[in-house]
């Protein structure tokens, strides 16, 4: 990483600007959500957060449940970092990057409760329905994180079951049953640079993170998930604000969400 | 019994709504995305760059490479393994070959243009609207071309041709079906993509061919104004 | 029977009829097919008597020699660095070519240009095989320290820069910044963060409507808003148009 670029990052944040001129607390504009951006999958949402734009499709399928589980459906959730986002992703196996990527975002909506597992059992012990979602960058200009927590959480409220009749799904004539979903788990990603704490990084400022930390909280400001990255520790006061960082920045994050 | 009128409503000759669009990834060095009706296709350009390992360069001209990948909700029935198949890289491998005889990689020796096709949304002709996707993307990014390259599906149900199948011509139960991808150089009307599956006549084909060779006439003019779109306003990315 | 279909400043795209019959020659980016000829990229129509010729809006950087570009050291061997100069190849700067300065053999060339820094160099020579030779010998040609780098197309490049440097120096009048701008796309842009901020949203700008005419004094009067102060018209011109 470029010392240069990082001191001088640096010399700007302790005048409270960044390099594009934005507040260290303060997400980029547009924030927008389209829903429902593809026909083919049960559900879908793009988003664009400043100039980073991600999809994410849901797609239902129906399957035994784990035999330690058996009343219960489930979540398996994807991340494709595509070579067509940014220069630096390879073609090729899903990339460490894209693996925390896909678990971090996995465990925000898991362990929020926001969708009830067992309300995905079909019969008990043989059908469930496994919620298969998938984040896919489309142009990487930062912040993949919350920009997929969002859109993530979108897919879901846009997903519907497909038909389901004499044990065939009927993906081609889909139902009008939305998923349950109650307790909006979004993520935040509070970055350390220095002594500084900004959120909503660009690519640029990617490079001079010290270390993060992702914070999922519900809309009562419960915690859900949580995980550290980078290189360098971090205190526990430092945790202390990434945490109410991010419990007060989901909050703003949640009302781009179509409510219902 | 005769395909009198089609599923769809359309014309025989007539294709789905088609949208164009330039610019559409800003970290790219050109993109462009292409519908056919529910059938969307990103293409993105970065190139010509260094190409690794050293022993895949050409001293005498760059080289192209094709990526041609559906997203994993973008097919109507299951989702699609990630990873690529036997199918995507075939449809890579055919793309390139649409693609290269416009292109002239001779001034950029020992370097490659890579061409990555994503789609969120897949119902028939997905090789096609990659093409057409592709094809913008590369003059977007300032490449020597003499040439757009168009490409659509001819197809054959039961005993009518028609242009730009669909998925449910494609898998029209009650007579023989064809799928025959065509693209072409609208300038020189030269062939670049010819693919068929399906049982057609050799009479057939020549009319196959000559309503491909309208109906990417149409789709020329559906890219060339995509990109002046673009470029009419200063050439600045969306 | 000759006919020009082409008009001037026409953007047109590969394969499209620019004229018809035997009268006009084709030049850069155009062709000739039989008794046409076509447009052999995407790009601008320029009429010059009877050749037509194709100015490039996109693209990337081909270096030239004389151009005066921003690199960034990607790489450092015993022979010298190897730099990134944002155009299809990179280039190698020799031990020799660097500096000035005599550098003893197996000494560490991290100590004048490390992996990530960015330095100011001049294109000496490009081979047909795309062999890039630069050189830092000389007036301007140094390793930036400090600032930041942004990015433009280098098709915007000379707007940027503006009729002998008129432009960039009003930039840097306005925002009390220093800006050199490479031939290459690539910006240096150091001073105070509100200035830094305000040369780049200057630049921004400038790539936006760069197709306008009275660019420059749309740009005066965005200057002089976003600052407060009147900037004039200033009869000091830039010595090297290049550098800016």
């Amino acid at each position: 990483m470029n010392k240069d670029l990082k001191n001088h990052i640096i010399e700007l944040l302790k005048v409270n600007k960044r390099l594009d001129g934005r507040d260290l607390l303060e997400y980029r504009k547009p924030v927008n959500l389209e829903y429902g951006f593809t026909k083919t999958a049960e559900g879908s949402a793009k988003i664009t957060l400043g100039d980073t734009e991600v999809l994410v499709g849901v797609k239902l399928e129906m399957g035994k449940p784990y035999p330690d589980r058996e009343g219960e459906g489930t979540i398996m959730v994807g991340a494709e970092l595509l070579p067509l986002s940014n220069p630096r992703f390879e073609s090729g196996p899903p990339s460490i990057q894209a693996i925390e990527l896909a678990r971090v975002i996995d465990r925000g909506i898991r362990e929020s409760g926001c969708l009830d597992f067992k309300k995905l059992c079909v019969k008990k012990g043989e059908q469930v329905w496994l919620v298969l979602i998938d984040i896919i960058s489309l142009n990487d200009a930062g912040n993949l994180f919350d920009a997929s927590s969002l859109a993530a959480y979108a897919a879901l409220q846009n997903t519907v079951y497909p038909g389901f009749k004499d044990d065939v799904v009927d993906y081609k004539h889909k139902t009008d049953k939305h998923l349950e979903l109650e307790n909006v788990p979004l993520s935040v990603t509070v970055c350390k640079i220095g002594d500084y704490l900004i959120i909503d990084p660009t690519t640029e400022e990617e490079k001079a993170i010290d270390a993060r930390l992702t914070v999922a909280s519900l809309a009562d400001g419960t915690l859900c998930a949580m995980q550290k990255g980078g290189e360098s520790p971090l205190t526990q006061e430092d945790i202390t604000k990434m945490i109410d960082i991010g419990i007060e920045k989901a909050k703003e994050l949640r009302g781009v969400l179509k409510n219902g | 019994m005769g395909y009198k009128k089609r599923l769809n409503d359309r014309a025989f000759d007539e294709a789905r709504p088609m949208v164009a669009k330039v610019g559409v990834i800003k970290k790219a060095d050109g993109s462009a995305y292409f519908k056919f009706g529910n059938t969307w296709a990103y293409a993105a350009v970065y190139g010509p760059r260094n190409l690794y390992p050293k022993f895949l360069q050409n001293p005498s001209t760059g080289i192209l490479r094709c990526n041609y990948n559906m997203m994993p909700f973008s097919s109507v029935g299951d989702r699609v393994r990630p990873g690529g198949s036997r199918r995507s890289k075939e449809i890579s491998m055919v793309t390139k070959h649409a693609l290269l005889p416009a292109l002239n990689l001779e001034d950029f020796p020992n370097s490659v243009v890579d061409v990555y096709i994503e789609l969120p949304e897949t119902e028939a002709g997905s090789r096609t609207a990659g093409i057409n996707a592709a094809s913008m993307a590369l003059a977007d990014a300032g490449l020597i071309m003499k040439d757009l390259v168009a490409s659509v599906s001819v197809g054959r149900v039961d005993d009518k041709l028609v242009v730009d199948l669909d998925y449910a011509e494609e898998s029209y139960p009650d007579g023989p079906v064809a799928d025959i991808p065509i693209a072409f150089m609208p300038g020189s009307g030269k062939i670049s993509l010819l693919q068929m599956d399906g049982l057609v006549s050799k009479e057939q084909m020549k009319e196959v061919i000559e309503m491909g060779k309208k109906s990417c006439q149409e789709i020329y003019e559906i890219q060339k104004q995509a990109l002046k779109d673009k470029y009419a306003k200063g050439g600045n990315n969306e | 029977m000759s006919k020009l279909i082409a008009k001037e400043k026409d953007i047109v795209v590969p394969g499209e009829v620019l004229a018809e019959g035997m009268d006009n020659l084709p030049s850069m980016g155009t062709y000739r097919e039989g008794d046409k000829i076509l447009a052999g990229r995407l790009g601008m129509v320029h009429i010059d008597g009877r050749t037509i010729k194709l100015i490039p809006m996109s693209g990337k950087y081909n270096p030239k020699r004389g151009d005066v570009i921003i690199c960034e050291v990607m790489d450092i061997n015993f022979g010298g660095w190897r730099v990134n100069t944002n155009s299809a190849y990179s280039a190698m700067l020799s031990m020799r070519d660097g500096t000035s300065e005599f550098i003893q053999k197996g000494a560490d060339l991290t100590q004048y240009f490390n992996l990530g820094e960015h330095i100011i160099a001049q294109v000496v020579n490009v081979t047909s095989q795309k062999l890039i030779d630069l050189t830092m010998k000389g007036p301007g040609l140094h390793k930036l320290t400090g600032g930041r780098i942004i990015e433009v197309s280098p098709y915007k490049v000379p707007r940027v820069i503006g009729k002998q440097g008129s432009m960039v120096s009003m930039i840097k009048r306005a925002t009390n910044c220093q800006v050199v701008v490479g031939q290459n796309g690539l910006v240096w842009i150091h001073g105070k963060p509100e200035g830094e901020l305000l040369v780049e949203q200057s630049i921004r700008k400038i790539e936006k409507e760069s197709h306008l005419s009275g660019l420059t004094d749309a740009m005066q009067k965005f200057l002089e808003k976003e600052t407060g102060v009147k900037l004039g018209t200033s009869a000091k011109v830039e010595p090297s148009a290049k550098l800016g």
